[in-house]
């Protein structure tokens, strides 16, 4: 264990930097019996991927409402780019599992108009990047035709798909769409991490009445975790605490979550004790689980794949200035992705995301 | 007695009798073996009498030649011969017919005045000339029908049944309006009579239009129940015709067989922009059966014109025989809109439609025919007259929308709008609507 050196502060019981009395810490993520909402499962349950866990998802709810329909480009036959909906046309038919023409506002327009009517269609982008071509729907139709209606129709349809960084896609494959929808008025935005909360998300985003956008990350479809068996879904509006902390507040979403827990590993070893908050909803915020944890901790640090521009975190970041301020200790960092379209070659494409040792150097500098 | 339309030459008022009346589209018609008659389609209409016809497109599958009806000079366009039994309306079709134009055009010249006395703002985007269309297909519909328009969608709302009070009321932006004073004059939204806006950028109204017909496909053969025959017609204009939404959605109703009409109301004018300057192939009705289905022209000057071959389409699109694709050739008598000071538009051209104007071309009929008298059409005037004042006055004694209503209808479930500091979910707390939105 490496001793650290006293940073100068009163209490020494709550000084970051300090080593503890406790062996090596290789996972970051809290032990069972000090965990949350991680997986509070009654049986045993089954193990899953992140991309079977959407499916699953879909498919319970495709069983328990016949309204409930998807649309987008090789949904049906091809299973899905990323296999989401793999199984489905099969089993529920095609035009229940629709396999679009390629023109992203129209059939994004189409599922509105089918929402309004009474279906509740799940419409599919083939990838975030390419709903930009329906960002004349989704802002104007999806977003606020239930205001501009007077309330007298409703849009329960959800909109998903894969969007961030991946491996060498491209400039355009590598888009993140949360910062250019979040400021549609009528929007609610998700976005999951994990195989638990990604079928969680999406069963409560089908049974919502409002218009939800899924934000799914291409990397992260693979990822395996054991959920439950029985029916569950997870909070739309709620943030998920993923380490419960003293020192610092992280504040992350999306793949960032697993960068941000690699991190803590090494932050953990050197003494600090880390608050990992996966915020789960990137519109609204669940200022309730981020105020807690600001009032505990007083340093926030908030790690997204977004650009630093008008991304999630500059939203947050005024947010929390405004409703957090009194108790802030130090100013609140951010860190997000470089405002640079996102280079093909490998290590220019690292250095527009976030990387662990980044975070390390943020907390520690945070915590000074 | 039956009207018969190319024998009664005085009804088309202004305009040379046309040659053809709507035609079976259905696709048991055997297209292959229309006569076919070379004719140059007069794309200069204005200053010039036009020759109004019909064009039908290959819907018949199996003769359907590659490439079907192909836009060139030598277009070989289908002319549908002389049918005894061509549209017949009743007395009571036809006061129907009349007091529904005569509403659209009161109340539209009710919205001018009201809108230069500063009783409504903003963007107002009147009908006058072409109650016609609306008038037409919209009478042919059942409650559970849907409409879909644009921002100029007054008329279209009263003829779909929306009570004139509610749709003044809206343009008075007061709480009692059809979309609770939110919408204005370019969202109007009515559940109860199946009106799906209201959108102000040309060419997104489509897409909904075409989900709407989704969904009663989606009935019929998904939830199984064989009653769900809804059919949509989607309202637009001559600009909209060269967007991509339209192109995409004719593309996937023609492809899913979709129960929807596309009306386009050709007024030659978007905005400053004329038809011609922004189209290289003027002809709209042709772009139908490049999609794989009909493509209908028709004076959309003439109701009776207009309700022949909506009732035709209706029917194929309820039987489940696809979506149909209507030009009606219409026209503005006002400016686009009521700041438009409406310019570019040579006098030549209004006065050959103003000519041409739908109501005064039923009247005539009505009269002549001997299905109503002066009396008859009197009484209509007088009603409706005092329909649109009793809306003004309604809207003018009805309160504008309170603070407290500036949140509500942001979300259907305003646990939307989030988690306070407090733990409790915003929409709790009962001040909230009267507050700002934060998140």
């Amino acid at each position: 264990m490496r001793a650290a050196a006293e940073k100068g502060h009163t209490s020494a019981a709550s000084l970051p930097g300090i080593p503890r009395a406790s062996k090596l810490i290789t996972s970051a993520v809290a032990a069972k019996s000090e965990a949350t909402t991680s997986s509070p499962s009654t049986k045993p349950g089954h193990e899953v991927l992140l991309f079977e866990a959407l499916q699953e998802g879909l498919e319970e709810e495709m069983e328990k409402d016949p309204r409930v329909c998807v649309m987008g480009e090789d949904v049906g036959h091809y299973g899905g780019s990323y296999k989401v909906t793999k199984g489905l046309a099969e089993k529920f038919g095609d035009l229940r599992v629709l396999d679009t023409p390629i023109a992203e506002n129209s059939f994004t327009g189409m599922a509105i108009g089918a929402a309004m009517t009474g279906l509740r269609p799940i419409v599919e982008g083939m990838n975030m990047g390419f709903l930009l071509l329906a960002y004349n729907q989704i802002s104007n139709n999806c977003g606020m035709l239930h205001y501009t209606s007077g309330g007298q129709f409703t849009i329960p349809i959800v909109i998903r798909g894969p969007g961030g960084v991946g491996r060498q896609l491209g400039a355009e494959h590598s888009q993140r769409l949360e910062s250019y929808f979040q400021s549609v008025p009528g929007l609610q935005m998700v976005a999951c991490s994990t195989p638990y909360n990604a079928k969680g998300l999406m069963k409560a985003a089908i049974r919502s009445e409002n218009p939800v956008i899924l934000y799914e990350h291409v990397l992260l479809y693979n990822l395996k975790e054991r959920i439950p068996d029985e029916d569950y879904t997870c909070c739309l509006e709620k943030a998920e605490l993923v380490r419960p902390g003293k020192d610092v507040t992280i504040l992350t979403y999306s793949r960032m979550r697993h960068h941000v827990l690699q991190a803590a590993k090494t932050l953990i070893n050197n003494g600090y004790d880390p608050e990992i908050i996966d915020i789960i909803s990137l519109k609204p915020f669940d200022l309730y689980t981020i105020g807690n944890s600001i009032k505990k901790t007083h340093r926030v640090l908030i790690v997204e794949e977004c650009m630093r521009t008008g991304g999630i975190g500059a939203s947050l970041r005024s947010s929390i200035i405004d409703n957090f301020w009194d108790y802030l200790d130090a100013p609140i960092m951010c860190l997000s992705s470089q405002d640079v379209p996102t280079p093909y070659a490998g290590p220019l494409e690292d250095a527009t995301v976030v990387q662990p040792p980044q975070i390390v150097k943020a907390v520690e500098q945070l915590c000074q | 007695m039956a009207y018969v339309m190319r024998s009664s030459p005085s009804v088309q008022s202004g305009s040379l009798a046309p040659h053809s009346s709507a035609s079976s589209v259905s696709s048991s018609a055997s297209s292959s073996s229309y006569i076919l008659r070379l004719g140059a389609l007069n794309s200069q209409r204005s200053g010039r009498l036009s020759i109004t016809r019909r064009a039908i497109g290959t819907a018949n599958r199996r003769t359907r030649k590659p490439h079907g009806v192909s836009a060139s000079t030598s277009e070989l366009v289908a002319e549908k011969p002389s049918i005894k039994n061509a549209l017949a309306i009743t007395r009571e079709e036809g006061l129907i017919l009349y007091e529904d134009m005569v509403l659209g055009r009161s109340f539209e010249d009710m919205c001018a005045q009201m809108y230069y006395r500063g009783k409504m703002f903003g963007f107002v985007h009147l009908y006058n000339g072409q109650e016609a269309v609306s008038t037409g297909f919209v009478k042919c519909l059942k409650p559970e029908d849907y409409v879909c328009s644009t921002y100029r969608d007054h008329v279209h709302a009263l003829s779909k049944g929306v009570p004139a009070r509610a749709v003044m009321s809206e343009l008075f932006g007061k709480a009692t309006g059809i979309c609770r004073g939110q919408g204005g004059s370019m969202h109007m939204f009515s559940k109860e009579h199946g009106l799906l806006g209201g959108f102000a950028f040309i060419g997104e109204g489509i897409p909904v239009a075409t989900g709407a017909a989704f969904k009663t496909k989606y009935e019929r053969e998904v939830l199984k129940n064989d009653k769900a025959d809804a059919v949509t017609v989607a309202f637009f204009g001559d600009g909209t015709c060269n967007n991509g939404q339209f192109f995409e959605c004719l593309n996937m109703a023609a492809l899913w067989k979709l129960p929807i009409i596309f009306v386009v109301e050709n007024n030659l004018w978007a905005i400053g922009m004329s038809h011609y300057r922004a189209t290289s192939v003027p002809e709209i009705w042709k772009k139908g059966p490049a999609f794989g289905m009909p493509g209908i022209h028709v004076d959309g000057m003439d109701v009776l014109k207009v309700r022949e071959v909506a009732l035709e389409a209706v029917a194929r699109a309820r039987r489940g025989d696809g979506p149909t694709l209507v030009e009606c050739e219409t026209y503005r008598f006002r400016g686009h809109s009521l700041a438009d000071p409406d310019e570019l538009r040579k006098p030549a051209e209004k006065a050959h439609y103003a000519a041409r104007d739908p109501i005064i071309a039923l009247k005539k009929y009505l009269l002549e025919s001997g299905l109503v008298d002066e009396t008859d059409l009197r009484s209509i005037d007088k009603k409706i007259d005092e329909i649109v004042e009793d809306a003004v006055e309604f809207a003018d004694a009805s309160p504008l929308p309170p603070r407290s209503q500036l949140l509500e209808n942001v979300f259907a479930d305003p646990k939307g709008f989030g988690i306070g500091p407090d733990g409790k979910y915003r929409c709790e707390d009962p001040a909230f609507t009267a507050g700002t939105a934060q998140v």
